[in-house]
This record gives structure tokens, sequence and C-alpha cells, in this order.
């Protein structure tokens, strides 16, 4: 039973260099998931990363709820920034309104959290690798994907495999030459993030401005890292006016923040909707934000991405032990993933198209008609009846809620 | 009809990456351009968070 072995590549014809069952491209939450659960089934596998240091740099705002613990396991102190109590609210008039989380959350530093998960990946059995570019994925001769090409350092190498695993984020040509997977460009936010010291902020709390003046259709977040750090980011809609331009408006608005001195710089671009349909093609697997796998009310990915990558590797390990890689058998990775998180994403979805259309004259009335209670939902992703709910409070808003129900 | 990228501002996010629907571009050290794949659509120029990239189509 090959499936029985622990983690050990296998030998085909004589000479040739051992073959993993997986090979993972992209080392984030989504492939370092996979890559654990793969080797806990006892495959062997094998996770590349571009990046020279995993996790570095990062394109996050780096904050997770407590809760997301239940996915991603129980997260070392050294991954944590700062313990987060709940989230604060703005109205774009100023008001704002907190929302205490039951079990709270986590500002992380993603650059040892992202490490963490992968040494917990190579604990179970997998094989890491960083610096690695894979500059394209190769068919075997029945036209299924069964390789990588790549390079470390000065090597070029082609490596074979028996399912490839697409976890790259949302950055990478491969998923299009694999499936012809792009994101539209309304439904990315275009985003610009700072971590700055010596700000003074409160610390326990994250901070959500949201203001379709500040930051059009997204919103201004502050997440607090300790000693006086945080994280200052904007994402909006892509248009001619860049991040940059808001980012620096928003800080004019805040001295006890723009007094602060910018450590690093962070941009990217986050899907906020068009979750992928058919994530599968023989011997190949797309998860995590490549599959644009992200809660598309809040650009939160990494929740989703462990969830994403943990259910291929349940699809994928069934698949390898049926010895059978199509299309067909692992698109059940589409109907699981679509049954447990794609309706509930799609909804949260419909809800951020709701929100979007609001005035900042709306957004104010509607911070005003929130209880904490609603801001929890609304970030789970509630349904559209319970924004409808909200919005009933206030007369001026009844008719969008009439319009919801 | 041009592409054109100022690495001095790109931030190497690989945003115009994610939205290229012609898979043109990609993210090695630098943004990599193939320029037989580009319609000059100019939307990665609309994605990017820095104004790095400026796309001509005349």
């Amino acid at each position: 039973m090959r499936h029985m072995r622990k983690s050990l590549p296998s030998r085909g014809h004589k000479g040739d260099k051992p073959m993993n069952d997986v090979i993972i491209i992209g080392a984030g939450p989504a492939g370092t998931a996979c890559a654990k659960k793969l080797a806990e089934n006892g495959f062997s596998v094998k996770v590349f990363d571009k990046r020279a240091e995993i996790g570095s740099p990062k394109r996050c705002g780096e904050g997770l709820s407590e809760a997301s613990q239940q996915f991603v396991g129980k997260i070392p102190d050294r991954c944590i920034a700062q313990k987060i109590k709940g989230a604060r609210l703005y109205a774009p008039d100023g008001r704002y309104l907190d929302a205490i989380l039951p079990q709270g959350g986590f500002v992380l530093e993603r650059k040892v959290f992202d490490k963490w998960l992968a040494e917990e990946a190579v604990k179970a059995g997998a094989a890491v690798q960083a610096n690695t570019f894979i500059s394209d994925i190769v068919k075997d001769e029945r036209g299924y994907f069964a390789g990588v090409k790549g390079e470390f350092l000065d090597n070029e190498f082609e490596e074979k495999t028996k399912v490839v695993v697409c976890a790259t984020g949302a950055e990478s040509p491969l998923r299009h030459k694999a499936l012809g997977v792009f994101s539209k460009v309304n439904l990315i936010d275009s985003c610009l993030q700072y971590e700055l010291t010596n700000v003074d902020v409160v610390s326990d709390l994250i901070h959500i401005y949201l203001s379709g003046v500040l930051a059009p259709r997204g919103y201004v977040w502050v997440f607090p890292k300790g000693e006086h750090r945080a994280n200052v980011g904007l994402g909006i809609i892509p248009q001619d006016k860049k991040p940059k331009a808001y980012l620096d408006e928003f800080l004019k608005l805040h001295p006890e923040i723009s007094k602060g001195s910018i450590l690093e710089v962070n941009a990217g671009c986050v899907p906020v909707g068009g979750m992928v349909k058919d994530m599968v093609a023989n011997g190949f697997v797309l998860c995590g934000e490549a599959a644009n796998h992200v809660n598309p009310i809040h650009g939160g990915g990494i929740k989703e991405a462990v969830i994403s990558g943990q259910m291929a590797a349940d699809v994928i390990a069934e698949c390898l032990k049926k010895n059978d890689v199509s299309k067909r058998a692992l698109s059940k990775f589409n109907d699981v993933w679509w049954k447990e998180r794609g309706d509930h994403l799609k909804r949260v979805e419909k809800l951020r198209e709701t929100l979007e259309k609001l005035s900042d004259s709306d957004l104010n009335d509607l911070v005003d008609a929130l209880k904490p209670e609603d801001i929890i939902e609304f970030a789970r992703g509630a349904k559209l009846s319970v924004l409808a709910k909200v919005l009933m409070r206030k007369p001026r808003l009844v008719s969008i809620a009439r319009h919801l129900l | 009809m041009t592409w054109n990228i100022n690495n001095n501002k790109c931030l190497r996010c690989g945003g115009c990456v994610s939205v290229c629907p012609a898979a043109a571009l990609e993210l090695k050290d630098n943004i990599i351009y193939d320029e037989k794949l580009c319609t000059l659509c100019g939307i990665c120029e609309k994605a990017c968070p820095v104004e790095a990239i400026k796309v001509t189509n005349q």
C-alpha cells in the first residue's frame, strides 16, 4: 500500500530522481496546510516557494481571529505581534463602535508565522524549499499535468510528480497557464500599507475606517503590532487615483499615526470575489488565494487559504489512493469546497456588493444602527437579511433594506 | 503602442500579474513582460497600487 509508507519519495526507473507524489507551488498558508495534511497521510510532498525568505515581504495586514486556530492550529507566541480584543469600527463622521470578539484575535508577524506553518509541514514529513522559482508546469504523454520546471540559485531543473498543486496566490501566471484563471480588475482591491513605528493607537483593538471618500469600496485599517508599531493601509477599487494618494489623505487627518516612521511599505491586489468555479485539471489543483479564496468583505485570506489547502489535500489523498488523478476524480474538490466554503463566501460577496452602494451618510446611519454583535456577524459573512434587519432600524435606510428582502 | 514599467516605483507586489487577462506578466526579481502576449489593454496600469506601469495605446 503506497499511501501507508511514510513520506519517502518513490523511485521510478533505475537512475531516475526520486519522485514526489505531490509538488506544491507556493509555501504560503494554503500550500503548507495542503503539504502538512498530505504528509500526515503518508504521501511524499515537496513545496517550492519563490521567495528568498518564506513569508517576506508580507502582503497582508496580518490580522487573524483567534477562532481561526481551529483550522490553523495553536499559534505559538513568537508569531504574534499583538493580541486583540476586537474591532473598532469608525463611521465616516468619526463616530465609532467597538465590537469585542468572544475569543479575540491576533495581529501576526507574518514572516515568523509563515515559517512556523512551513516548519509544521516539514515536521509532518513534507519537504520545503525557498528561493525556487517555478517557471512552468509540464504535462506528460497523457496530457496530465505531471511536473514542474524551476530554478534554484544557478540550477535549472525539471521534476516529475503525480499531482501539481498551484498555491501561488493571485500573483502568478501559472494559474492562467493551467486553467485560464485571472482576477477581474473590478474584483480586486488595490492596496498599499505602511508598517509604522512610533504611532499612538489603542493597541488591543484593530481599527477599521469605513468611508467611500477615504477608501472607495474598501476601508482603511490600522492594525496595532505592539510597542507603538502598526500596519496602516487601505484597499480601494482600482482607478486612476492610486492608494498612495488616499493613504496620504488619511494620514493627514491622523497626526497620531502620521508622526510615525515607515519601517516597511507593502503593496498588493487582493481578490474580493470571483471565487474560481472549476479549480482542477488532470493532475492539477488550484487552491488558496490563487483560486480567489479570500473573504470578500474584509479581504482576509489566511483562514480561507488554510481551509482550502486542507480540503485539497483530502481530495488529492483519496485520488492518489485510488491511483486516479484525473480531472473527474479531482473535481470532488470543487464539490466539497463550494459546498463548505464557496456558497458562504458568495453570500459574503453579495453583502459586500450591497455595502459598497451605500453613501457616506448611509454608512453614518448604518454604524449608528449597528450593534457590536452585528459587526461580528458581518465579518463572518452574515446573510443579507441580517443587514436588512440593521438597515430597518433607520427610517432613511428602510428602502435599501426592503430591496434586500 | 508601448508598455512601460518604472522599476524604481514598482514594489514587486505582483498585482499586475494577478489581473492580466493575457498571462503576459510574471513576477520574478522584477516584473517580466511578454510583448508577444500583451494586448495593451491597460488593466495592469489600473490595478497597480503605485503608478509604476504606463501603457500607451495610440
